[in-house]
């Protein structure tokens, strides 16, 4: 299948040649990646991308898919720790 | 070990603007490095926004030409992306009487420098933004020419012309150590190469303080974390940047169609967090419904902080310094720094290259906090 036609971050419409394009600018972690293309910006923040992406920049860099870093998750998508509940409760009496 | 006319430490919107205008002065030999990814520090976190609306004249002209250039960036850089350059204008509330007298003033000197703003009544702000609550505010004032960016997208442009430039660029690369011979540079030490050098440049953004006091000069700067949000994309609704310093707050829909908003948290420590709270969520959603109810229906989709390099008198350091030949700093922008590049690039590449300078320089020296103690601080910030 042509490159063009495969979606990899279907939140932000983005295809596999364009992250192979980037790649071989040297943009070869999920941060540049992200900045550029927005990739893991979406509804889903990454969390159907996230790990195809590590496979592509893996394969690219020809590294082991667990020694290239996942991006930054960051809120709404994140555990809430209990001591920030019980804080907030404290604020509030 | 390497030999190079320039270090610019930072790679951040400031680092890049230097590199390429110095090397499109003529100077050769410019290396770059950053200890991270790209735009990892409070380029890749900030709102972009570009105004000229101040209340100092150093922020007025240094705004003004700035967006001059943003103008015609595209065709200077020879940019084949887009640069997401939005020209729709910044609207600023006042909410108080005393605000909107200041703001009579504000636009006094705005015009005085050719900046082409004016005060709004409450009925003509509605016309230019329908949605905001009418009994959140007196009056505005609104300038056409405001706007803002893909600060991404502009800090590649200036990569890559810089890079066509013969500029090299590293990341992952740490500034460990900056030696000197009494009162000149003269080597860089990072975690990768031993850098032999005739300047440097400090454009650490946050981390501008320490990269100073590792070179034995004192900045007076902190870093405090400033928290932003985005929402889902949605329709076009709204033009300007609608703004309030009384209400704190900033909020825009990029062309993309997400809504960007941020405020100032009150009291944040001094440090390097850049991560996200719940109370910054809360304050934003409450004041953001306050000033632009209809954004209520909006989904957040994600949040994020990045640091504010905060100056005494909230305006930038661009300068050489007095005791250290060959060290110059770019840094203190104080939550602004995105909108000033282009100038921040050009001045300190004059000052380097001991040319005239476009604009007064005094006003931004690292020594003016040495001789005056009464600063004309700028007050036109969230
Ligand atoms: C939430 C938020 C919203 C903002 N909104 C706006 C806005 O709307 N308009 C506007 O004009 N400005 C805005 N700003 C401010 C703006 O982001 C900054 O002023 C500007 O990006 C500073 O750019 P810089 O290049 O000086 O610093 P940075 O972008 O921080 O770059 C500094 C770089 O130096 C590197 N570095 C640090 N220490 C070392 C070392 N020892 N060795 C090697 N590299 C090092 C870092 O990795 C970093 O990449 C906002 C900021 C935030 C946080
Ligand atoms: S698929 Fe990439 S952000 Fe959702």
């Amino acid at each position: 299948m042509n490159k063009k036609d495969i979606i990899i971050c279907r939140c932000e419409d983005v295809t596999l040649q364009q992250i192979h394009d980037y790649l071989d600018q040297g943009y070869t972690n999920f941060e540049d990646l992200k900045r550029l293309l927005r990739v893991g910006m979406g509804p889903c923040q990454a969390n159907t991308c996230g790990h195809l992406i590590q496979r592509e920049i893996a394969n690219y860099l020809n590294v082991r898919i667990e020694d290239v870093p996942v991006h930054k998750v960051r809120p709404m998508l994140l555990g809430v720790p209990l001591k920030s509940i019980a804080e907030d409760n404290d604020e509030e009496c | 070990m390497k030999n190079v006319n320039c270090l610019i430490i930072g790679a951040g919107i400031s680092g890049v603007s230097i590199a390429y205008n110095l090397a499109s002065k003529g100077m050769k030999n410019i290396h770059v490095v950053d200890k991270s990814y790209f735009t990892s520090g409070a380029t890749g976190r900030c709102g972009a926004g570009v105004r000229q609306q101040w209340n100092t004249e150093t922020n007025c002209l240094l705004a003004k030409k700035s967006i001059d250039f943003f103008e015609h960036a595209k065709e200077i850089l020879q940019y084949p992306g887009n640069l997401e350059f939005k020209q729709e204008g910044y609207l600023i509330l006042a909410t108080s009487q005393q605000e909107h007298e200041q703001f009579i003033k504000n636009v006094d000197l705005q015009n005085s420098l050719d900046i082409p703003s004016s005060l709004l009544s409450k009925e003509q702000a509605l016309a230019i933004v329908p949605h905001l609550n009418p009994d959140s505010f007196v009056s505005a004032t609104f300038c056409p020419t405001d706007g803002h960016l893909n600060p991404f997208k502009m800090t590649e442009a200036y990569m890559l012309a810089a890079k066509r430039l013969g500029v090299t660029f590293s990341f992952f690369e740490e500034v460990k150590k900056i030696n000197r011979d009494n009162h000149k540079i003269v080597s860089v030490e990072t975690t990768k190469e031993l850098y032999i050098v005739d300047v440097v440049v400090n454009a650490a953004g946050g981390y501008s303080a320490e990269v100073g006091a590792l070179a034995g000069i004192d900045i007076p700067v902190y870093s405090e974390n400033h928290e932003i949000l985005a929402t889902e994309p949605v329709e076009r609704i709204q033009g300007p940047m609608v703004m309030s310093f009384s209400k704190n707050i900033y909020c825009q829909q990029v062309p993309h169609g997400a809504f960007l908003m941020g405020r100032t948290t009150p009291g944040q420590p001094h440090n390097h967090d850049v991560e996200s709270t719940w109370q910054f969520l809360d304050e934003m959603a409450k004041t953001a419904i306050h000033i632009l109810p209809l954004l209520g229906e909006l989904r957040v989709v994600r949040q994020w902080g990045g640091s504010y390099n905060m100056s005494p008198d909230r305006q930038p350091i661009i300068s050489a310094t007095e005791d250290l030949e060959g060290f110059y700093i770019a840094c203190g922008f104080s939550g602004h720094g995105f909108m000033f590049a282009p100038m921040t690039g050009l001045l300190l590449s004059e000052i380097i290259l001991k040319e005239n300078p476009t604009l007064p320089i005094a006003g931004l020296s690292l020594e003016r906090f040495k001789h005056i103690t009464d600063f004309e601080v700028e007050q036109s910030v969230v």
